[in-house]
């Protein structure tokens, strides 16, 4: 199921690059299917999903590194066509930074510039180099061979010599897959704040929801080649299209059901089996009696030592709790639901007393958390 | 298993280490060592033959390697872009002609070619007043047919280990394809076609089988050697010999290097 871009026209900012039913081959494999989407200008796009999925393939047909098999890609409202990567105005930054070994890492930076017609002047490379090396907080390595950096340090150098060409579109690959968590973290804030100050568009690819979240103005999310849906990091974690959305940003849990009846205010009642039902939020419109599957976040939920008004409640058997710092992560199971997580705040930890493994609690759902999903 | 090896290494190198040893002796037998001197040395820089004939073989061997460098790896470059059974193929052929023999490649040339002069000489000296031969122009020739498949193989390995990224990089960044050869794949490759080419030039300077079918009136090194030894052996001889194994063993540590050099390169 493809849900149409969320805000499309509360949002007026102007479109820098479009797919437009956009489709990649290779041989049996569909790495890109009809891919429809609109990249606006200034905004830090993720592209986000499994490995496999397409992500890559869908990055290099914007860079002209791969040619669509069908379907179009428009840069500025030009159609691209069959132009060469070197003639389109955005600049990538591989996932293994791809940097010259022959080349200093002034050499590396200054070589998008050294292949303007007409040349520009040395003076006039050297000192946009320069500037470039400071925005990334490598002033004074220049000379530097590439080998006498390290890691952190050459995704710098490859994102200085992307930025340096000032492209319409930056587009990165994982970027940052190969660093360790730290410089990883370091990095992203420096990437957000790189983006906020030059005003270009980001277009990034990643499997790390974390990173997405964090960083992304919107984010897509492929699955099998294909766009599932598109919104900003609140919608997909709000309303996630479909169980795919929802199992792939955050966690959630999801149950079969049948709607018993509507609630008004986008609302509707929905048995869950075992005289079980609760209320859920319904993003398209639904009738009574319809099959439907709803999702609801584990840190939704509450444990109780009883039932409370305004929830619904049912009776569980805690299973495993997991400390994870900020949270405490209770697994339970119901005997028609099945497992069920609960994420338990430390602040209400205290909610948790008699819950011991084996013990029987209360999870309340209270009314209006969680939703029904689309059929994919 | 250590006796072995010490014998096979004896066996292999003391004949050598003995002509070495004989180039400095002070007597006039090639096969005794009598006092220390390096009079052969002068004797052998200071004969004209010798001179002209180290000059013979310089000129080809620098001709020929630097023909063969520069086919080969153009060959190299089109093999890589090359797909399927055709590229089996040539790859195949590429080997076939490293493997044959060098008395082969000698004969099979002399033969084509004097066929060719045969056909083409009748009609050639009546127009021009000039007639095709052996000599420089064929020794070449035959040495690069053999050496360019050195090059090809060697750049061809390099070809295969280099980085795809680096080249859709250049692109990326606004290069066209010529320019994204000129700045990014020929310096990649460069250690491999300069190895190449210096083992294509110890080659055609070390080559005797060959040269001696298709060199015509030329007298290339070994040629002389060869021929002077038949007069009867000195030092001298030993000294020519040393000198040669020298400057050819030199050069080979060089293209060992340079190979290793290129691997390198590849772990950024
Ligand atoms: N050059 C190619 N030749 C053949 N198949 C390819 C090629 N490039 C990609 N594919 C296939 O297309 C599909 C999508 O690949 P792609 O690299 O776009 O995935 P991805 O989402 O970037 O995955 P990852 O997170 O692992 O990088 C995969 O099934 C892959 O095997
Ligand atoms: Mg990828």
């Amino acid at each position: 199921m493809t849900v149409p871009e969320e805000g499309q026209q509360s949002d007026g900012r102007p479109v820098i690059a479009e797919f437009v039913g956009t489709t990649k081959r290779f041989g049996e494999v569909l790495a890109a299917d009809r891919l429809d989407l609109r990249i606006r200008r200034g905004e830090f796009l993720s592209f986000l999903g499994p490995s496999g999925c397409g992500k890559t393939t869908a990055l290099r047909m914007l860079a002209g590194l791969e040619a669509p098999s069908e379907g179009r890609i428009l840069i500025d409202g030009q159609d691209m066509g069959g132009a060469p990567a070197h003639a389109r105005p955005v600049n990538m930054v591989f996932q293994q930074y791809a940097l010259f070994p022959h080349m200093t890492v002034a050499e590396n930076v200054g070589y998008g510039l050294r292949q303007r017609r007409p040349r520009m002047e040395r003076a006039e490379i050297a000192r946009r180099v320069e500037r470039a090396l400071e925005t990334v907080r490598l002033s004074g390595f220049g000379p530097r061979r590439i080998w006498q950096m390290s890691g952190g340090q050459q995704q710098r150098v490859a994102l200085a010599r992307a930025i340096v060409n000032e492209p319409k579109m930056l587009l990165l690959d994982e970027p940052m897959a190969a660093l360790d968590a730290k410089l990883r973290g370091e990095m992203q804030m420096e990437l957000l704040s790189l983006q906020r100050s030059l005003g270009i568009t980001f277009v990034l690819v990643t499997h790390d929801q974390q990173e997405a979240l964090s960083m992304s103005d919107r984010i897509v999310i492929m699955g099998q080649g294909r766009i599932v849906q598109t919104g900003t990091p609140r919608d997909l974690y709000d309303r996630p299209a479909n169980r795919y959305v929802a199992g792939f940003v955050g966690q959630a849990n999801i149950h079969e059901g049948r709607v018993e009846a509507l609630a008004g205010d986008g609302l509707a009642r929905v048995a869950l089996g075992g005289g079980l039902s609760v209320t859920v939020a319904a993003p398209f419109a639904v009738t009574v009696g319809m099959a439907v599957e709803v999702a609801v976040r584990p840190e939704a939920l509450r444990l109780s030592s009883g039932a409370a008004d305004g929830a619904d409640a049912m009776v569980a058997e805690v299973l495993h709790k997991t400390f994870l710092g900020e949270h405490i992560e209770c697994l339970l199971r119901h005997e028609v639901l099945g497992q069920v997580q609960v994420n338990v705040p430390r602040q209400a930890e205290r909610s948790l007393q008699g819950a011991d493994v084996g013990a029987r609690v209360h999870v309340l759902w209270d009314h209006g958390c969680g939703l029904i999903l689309g059929r994919d | 298993m250590r006796i072995y090896a010490l014998s096979v290494y004896l066996f292999l190198y003391l004949p050598i280490g003995i002509i070495a040893l004989f180039s400095f002796s002070a007597g006039r037998s090639a096969s005794q060592m009598q006092g220390f001197s390096l009079q052969w040395y002068g004797k052998a820089l200071s004969n004209p033959f010798v001179i002209d004939a180290l000059k013979t073989s310089a000129t080809v061997a620098f001709t020929s390697a630097v023909l063969a460098s520069v086919f080969g790896t153009m060959a190299a470059l089109a093999l890589a872009g090359m797909k399927g059974r055709l590229r089996a193929l040539f790859d195949a052929m590429v080997y076939v002609a490293i493997m044959i023999p060098g008395i082969v490649i000698g004969i099979a040339t002399l033969i084509a070619l004097v066929t060719v002069f045969d056909g083409v000489n009748p009609w050639l000296e009546p127009l021009t007043g000039y007639r095709l031969s052996m000599g420089f122009g064929s020794l070449t020739a035959a040495h690069v047919l053999f050496t360019m498949s050195l090059v090809i193989v060697i750049v061809r390995a390099r070809i295969e280990a280099l980085d795809r990224t680096l080249i859709e990089a250049s692109g990326d960044l606004g290069a066209g394809p010529v320019a994204t050869f000129w700045q990014v794949t020929l310096p990649l490759l460069s250690p491999a076609i300069l190895a190449g080419f210096l083992l294509s030039f110890t080659f055609s300077f070390d080559d005797f089988i060959i040269a001696f079918f298709v060199a015509g009136s030329e007298t290339t090194l070994p040629i002389y050697i060869f021929s002077s030894i038949r007069r009867g052996v000195t030092p001298e001889i030993n000294a020519i010999g040393t000198m040669v194994m020298g400057a050819s063993l030199l050069l080979l540590v060089v293209a060992q290097v340079m190979l290793r050099r290129a691997g390198g390169n590849n772990r950024t």
